[in-house]
């Protein structure tokens, strides 16, 4: 008797599929231009972003890429520093509502009957509040407007959904076989998690991350836009949208670019959880 | 005679993997036929291709002549009528055969009523109640209003079965294929479903072909098997013969390995 | 030597369903021995007592003469390392995000077992007819015969004295079937097993002692060989009928 007579069709093929996706290069290069840009800013910027280097509203021209604003400073040394913003917000945001909800969610699935009900039930009441109005109850809330009170804000409003979903998954994962063998096995709860739940729920968590985060930079868009985010000279890609709502007809590109950047990044995050997902599954990887 | 079914030189495929290659075989009217495979042998997809219910991505060649009519590359809309009058479907999983939002009743009225439709007869509401209840006795199931009124999940998995069964013989079809339809019950009630199966089929005079991983459980109700391993015959004939003599080298390590549980029990291992 | 000693041990979920009405047996050392029942039989509950995943109700179930108790940490830890378990379904018995290195040496590594690791997982890995190189993949990449084998694997690992066994065959075709009783049974050379099945062909191979239970009773229990050839129990002797056997 041997095992490799077992073989099936379905089995040990250790041939990979070409894990690269377009998926992946499209969201890696959307990603990579914002990331490259906020980094730069840390640096060099083409002009100082405060004072005025040109005329005002001035058309997109060879010394100002997409036009100046009306002070007459350079439109797309703000766009770059709305980059850092945004990824700061969006990174800062995800990271507090990460910590914040997978704690409560894996919390509420371990939990007795009783606890898990409760917890359920307050999640998914602070659920029904939109995201942006629970964010600006809190900035509301706060003494004064900052870039980290907006992060706070959101990674709070952020924490609900993800705690609910993580409360799903876990107890999606908690129900396999593979768990009681673990326990079993002589695993304490917390190697339980560490070894099986949280890779098991990591895959659909970080799509909704990225989810998350390209909700938080509309998020803090929207507060700057109403006055709530980062203050000036915080070039949130929000306040500039706001700046230039008067000059809309006048210098469309004052619009139209912020506008851009917001979508390209929101999507590229987007497409590049997408693709890591793919490559991080150990199920999808095999050609069968 | 022409056979109730022949296949002929099935083919299924989907992309460019072969699940079943040049498959043949037939039924008479009355014949009852085991199909055995294991996981992967492709003799659920046997049975689908034969009620033209594969799916979109699977792509069959060949012929399926099931009661004079073409299977293969027929649309779905003629092969309704083709369903329940010629053939009918028993599956391994009774509860997810049953929709769980509607009573056993209704369910079997369902089959039932087209039935009574396609033979011109215009029954009233009553009248079908009553041939519901006729199907439920029939199949054995105890108090049978009682069992019309319930939901699935009321009820064992062995009466889901059972009701199931009611519901494929509600169409009176010539063909029952039945789908390892006791691989998810308990023994005892693995016994009784099959005793029941045997009897009524005979009684009833349909053909049957009987799907199943299990060799002992196929030898019980059919006369005549062919053996599938990953898309292919391997060996056919009739239940004694393949059983007592097999010649191709799968088959013998099939027997072999149902015949050492059997000695096991015996004691003479 | 007893190993498991379970005594008038009842179970139940609220008053109404009582699974288990005081069942007694013991498992000596060496001595395989099946628990036979079908659903609702409680089989699967005694295991889980066993397992030391819920407390019974009522009665005590000792091990190496003390009481198992699943909130005694010290104890538990020596128990684990005494008893594994196998279950019934190998795609989910598995986790498919581990590599099978990882998969069998999490007993190792959670009972904090001294000694070299690798060299304990590639024994497990040959002694259950597996390749070597089988430590760097994923448990899909094989077929549910060979996932089994993982299993059993990773249950031999930290070389138990007593192996549970839940449906462990139940799930796979016949002609893999037979090949993993046959693995079962070169195990039970050196290891006791007690095998959970509703299947008493493949109890009848593998267990010298069997349990028959019906609703939360044993109804019979004994040397295997004797009470297949004599049932005395009217529900042995249904069962036994039951079984569908190959034409003679």
């Amino acid at each position: 008797m041997s095992a490799a007579e077992e073989l099936t069709p379905a089995t040990v093929s250790s041939e990979r599929k070409s894990r690269w996706s377009p998926t992946l290069t499209i969201g890696l290069i959307l990603v990579g231009i914002h990331v490259v840009l906020a980094l730069l800013t840390l640096f060099w910027t083409p002009y100082d972003p405060a004072s005025m280097t040109g005329g005002r509203l001035e058309p997109p021209s060879f010394a100002h890429w997409v036009g100046t604003d009306r002070l007459g400073r350079d439109f797309f040394t703000q766009i770059m520093i709305g980059s850092r913003i945004a990824l700061i917000v969006g990174a800062g945001a995800v990271a507090i509502g990460a910590a914040i909800g997978v704690t409560i969610g894996l919390l509420a699935a371990f939990a007795t009957r009783l606890l898990d009900d409760a917890l359920a039930a307050t999640l998914d009441i602070l659920i029904a509040f939109p995201t942006l109005l629970l964010a600006m109850l809190v900035v509301a809330a706060s003494d004064s407007a900052s870039l980290w009170t907006a992060i706070l804000a959101l990674g709070i409003a952020m924490s609900a959904i993800v705690a609910r979903l993580t409360r799903i998954l876990a107890k999606r994962v908690l129900q396999n076989d593979y768990i009681t063998a673990s326990r079993t096995s002589g695993t304490s709860w917390p190697g339980v998690v560490v070894r099986h739940v949280l890779p098991n729920i990591w895959p659909t968590l970080s799509v909704n991350f990225a989810l998350q985060f390209g909700i938080a930079v509309i998020a803090e868009a929207s507060l700057s836009y109403l006055g709530l985010g980062a203050p000036p000279p915080n070039a949130s890609w929000g306040r500039l949208l706001q700046e230039a709502q008067g000059t809309v007809y006048t210098a469309p590109i004052g619009a139209i670019a912020p506008g851009i950047a917001l979508v390209t990044l929101v999507i590229g995050i987007n497409l590049l959880a997408d693709g890591l997902r793919d490559i991080g599954d150990p199920t999808r990887r095999v050609s069968r | 005679m022409t056979p109730l079914l022949s296949v002929d030189g099935l083919t299924l495929k989907t992309g460019d993997k072969t699940l079943v290659s040049d498959l043949s075989f037939s039924l008479g009217a009355g014949e009852r036929m085991g199909l055995i495979g294991e996981s992967g042998s492709g003799k659920s997809l046997t049975a689908m291709a034969v009620t033209g219910l594969l799916p979109k991505s699977i792509v069959p060649a060949g012929s399926i002549l099931l009661d004079g009519r073409q299977v293969v590359g027929t649309p779905e809309r003629t092969l309704n009528g083709l369903r329940g009058s010629s053939v009918a479907v028993v599956f391994q999983e009774p509860l997810t055969a049953l929709d769980p939002l509607m009573k056993i009743g209704r369910q079997v009225a369902g089959p039932l009523a087209r039935r009574l439709a396609r033979e011109g007869k215009s029954p009233s509401r009553r009248e079908v109640e009553r041939e519901v209840l006729q199907f439920l006795d029939h199949v054995a199931l105890p108090q049978p209003e009682r069992i019309a009124n319930s939901y699935p999940h009321e009820i064992s998995g062995g009466q889901r079965q059972r009701v199931a069964i009611a519901m494929a013989l509600a169409c009176k079809p010539k063909l029952l294929i039945a789908d390892e339809p006791t691989t998810a019950l308990d023994v005892t009630t693995q016994a009784e479903i099959l005793k029941l199966l045997d009897s009524l089929v005979r009684e009833l005079g349909m053909a049957l072909l009987f799907i199943s991983h299990d060799l002992p459980v196929v030898a019980t109700v059919v006369d005549r098997v062919t053996v599938l391993r990953n898309g292919r015959a391997v060996e056919e004939g009739p239940v004694k013969s393949v059983f007592d003599q097999p010649r191709d080298d799968y088959t013998k390590t099939l027997v072999e390995a149902a015949r050492s549980f059997d000695n096991a029990l015996e004691g003479t291992a | 030597m007893t190993l498991l000693d379970v005594r008038d041990v009842t179970f139940g979920y609220g008053r109404q369903r009582q699974v288990l009405h005081g069942v007694s047996f013991a498992v000596k050392k060496g001595v395989s021995v099946g628990l036979v029942g079908e659903s609702g039989s409680g089989k699967t509950t005694i295991l889980r007592l066993l397992l030391g995943l819920t407390k019974p109700a009522g009665g005590t179930i000792n091990f190496g003469g003390s009481a198992l108790d699943p909130s005694d940490r010290g104890f538990m830890r020596d128990y684990r390392r005494s008893v594994q378990a196998v279950f019934q379904d190998p795609y989910s018995s598995l986790d498919p995000r581990q590599k099978v290195r990882d998969i069998i040496s999490e007993p190792l590594q959670s009972l904090r077992i001294p000694g070299a690791h690798g060299d304990a997982v590639a024994a497990a890995l040959d002694a259950v007819g597996l390749p070597a190189d089988a430590i760097n993949r994923y448990p899909h990449e094989f077929s549910g015969g060979q996932r089994q084998r993982i299993a059993i694997a990773r249950a031999i690992v930290a070389r138990p004295q007593l192996v549970l066994a839940d449906e462990a065959v139940s799930a796979l075709d016949l002609s893999t079937r037979i090949r993993i009783v046959d693995l079962f049974k070169r195990l039970s050379e050196n290891m006791t097993l007690v095998f959970v099945s509703h299947d008493l062909g493949v109890v009848a191979s593998l267990c010298e002692e069997i349990i028959i239970l019906e609703r939360g009773h044993i109804v019979e229990s004994g040397k295997t060989r004797a009470i297949l050839d004599a049932p005395q129990h009217p529900y042995t002797q249904k069962l036994l009928k039951s079984v569908p056997r190959m034409p003679r």
